[in-house]
């Protein structure tokens, strides 16, 4: 999510998640306490011992506070459902992020691969390689007509998917977005915010994937995000950031200053104000607008500025009043550093 | 929010302007249709309000030919309620059931392309061994039978060494 990664200037990271059941048990729904046990036993003796990455880190989540819960959700190495609940599970984490294998979520297991930028490609070669592994440890259910066979058969077949989270203000700005929105359902991928699963998009951030994993291969549905429809939303984001420096560019830079000035001066600061700031923020430094803020260091804020986030480095609990307050101050010295620092 | 005249949560809520005096009245179900306030009839199903009716289901063949998975005893129903199936082989018992609703869900998709695990085939056989035995183990725990439960899982373990 901080590093850069190509067409990053739009895309912010790309997700292939795999859904994988171990034969010989029932899925969740009818799994019993014991069994639920010893599918994380099995899970975490494979997934750890099998060198999937140089170091993993393994979280109990029944036994994890939740403040740590809270922390993983935000950074997306676990869905909040996974969060919730007191049923045995648990996530593996490569220690550079880019690998959450989360166990006992709807299926036993879900390998997920992340990826800064645009980079499918590279993202799914590695989830199908920790999947090879593991199949060499533990038999996955699997049946020739259907595939894969997971909990919930809207995830039959492939068990694949292909997440691309887009950073799109300039669509929003000009109403084109809703056009964008519109092709994208009609191609069957989601449009979902930037909080996952269950959200509406949350401002200028999109997540597209799949819906569909049943009776086409996991190499023709990437090819649909890498040549179809991702290069698409690129172009038409690109198209609508270059007419607004080339027609509108007071207006543009109204939006950027502007949020520049809230993000610096501001003293309380919501959680959803600052993703709407921070976007425009980003707009204007990908856009050369902005020229001594640097784009990791907005990409950080993203990260650094929800809530679990902001009490661990206040090193304490924060009630929402307390965030907001916080969150301003955190901000301001963020950029305030970022901009004297900086190169420009 | 809790009803104004009882214990009830609060399912109707009303604001009344009277003498330039705002009134909120939140009540229930109940007390709003004692106020007259709410006309129970539009929230019930007919044949709640038909005193005498003659119920015939239409033969749906979802809820009624649909045996129940052999594995996991889920049934058609629990199924459409949950969302979620029991384990794999309710995919084999619920074969006919679910194509149309695979159909839809993954756009006319009903027979898998893509990847296969490397021993795909002779696999299906095994796993449905490996899903009995475990069953008749967790059976074994349970009734605390537990010598039949280690030879069960000296089984369980030979199958899953016979793979590789
Ligand atoms: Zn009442
Ligand atoms: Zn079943």
């Amino acid at each position: 999510m901080r590093g850069g990664g190509p067409h990053s200037d739009v895309v912010i990271s790309s997700r292939v998640r795999l859904a994988r059941n171990i034969a010989g048990f029932p899925f969740l729904s009818c799994a019993s306490r014991a069994q639920r046990d010893e599918l994380v036993d099995i899970a975490r003796r494979h997934v750890l011992g099998s060198g999937i990455a140089e170091s993993m880190l393994w979280v109990d989540l029944p036994d994890s506070p939740p403040m740590d819960r809270q922390l993983l959700v935000e950074r997306h190495l676990i869905s909040r459902q996974h969060s919730q609940g007191n049923e045995p599970r648990g996530v593996a984490i490569a220690i550079d992020e880019s690998v959450s294998i989360m166990v006992n979520e709807e299926d036993h297991l879900r390998i997920g691969v992340l990826r800064s930028g645009m980079q499918l490609d590279d993202g799914y070669a590695h989830a199908n390689q920790i999947d090879d592994i593991l199949e060499g440890k533990t038999d996955f259910a699997y049946s020739s007509t259907f595939g894969y066979l997971t909990a919930c058969p809207t995830n039959v077949g492939t068990g694949i998917r292909i997440s691309v989270m887009l950073h799109l203000p300039a669509l929003v700005l000009t109403g084109e977005i809703e056009k964008v929105k519109r092709a994208a359902k009609d191609m069957h991928l989601a449009v979902r915010g930037f909080y996952g699963e269950g959200t509406e998009s949350t401002g200028d951030f999109f997540q597209v994937s799949n819906q569909t994993t049943l009776g086409r291969s996991e190499n023709e549905m990437l090819d649909d995000f890498q040549m179809g429809v991702i290069p698409k939303i690129i172009e038409y984001e690109h198209a609508a950031r270059h007419a607004l420096a080339d027609r509108r560019a007071h207006v543009l830079d109204d939006r950027i200053h502007r949020a520049l000035g809230l993000l610096t001066h501001a003293r309380l600061l919501s959680g959803d104000e600052a993703l709407a700031l921070l976007s425009h923020l980003r707009l204007g430094v990908t856009m050369g607008r902005l020229k001594d803020i640097d784009l990791v260091s907005v990409n950080e804020l993203f990260l650094l500025t929800q809530p679990a986030h902001l009490q661990k480095i206040a090193g304490q609990s924060l009630d929402g009043e307390q965030r907001r307050r916080f969150r301003a101050e955190f901000v301001r010295k963020r950029l305030g550093a970022s901009r004297s620092t900086g190169s420009g | 929010m809790k009803c104004d005249k009882c214990d009830q949560p609060a399912t109707v809520h009303l604001i009344e302007i009277v003498n330039g005096k705002k009134i909120e009245k939140h009540l229930c179900e109940q007390h709003a249709t004692e106020d007259g306030v709410a006309v129970k009839m539009s929230a019930a199903p007919i044949n709640e309000l038909l005193e005498k009716f003659v119920l015939k289901h239409s033969p749906s063949q979802e809820a009624d030919e649909v045996q129940a998975c052999a594995d996991c005893g889920m049934t058609w129903e629990q199924f459409r309620k949950r969302g979620l199936l029991g384990c794999p082989g309710c995919y084999a018992a619920f074969d006919d059931a679910l194509m149309p609703l695979l159909e839809r869900a993954h756009e006319g998709g009903n027979c898998h392309i893509g990847k296969a695990p490397r021993c795909a085939g002779t696999d299906e056989l095994r796993q449905q061994r490996l899903m009995q035995l475990r069953r008749e183990l967790e059976q074994a725990v349970a009734s605390e039978e537990y010598e039949k439960a280690a030879g069960l899982r000296d089984q369980v373990n030979q199958l899953e060494r016979d793979q590789k």
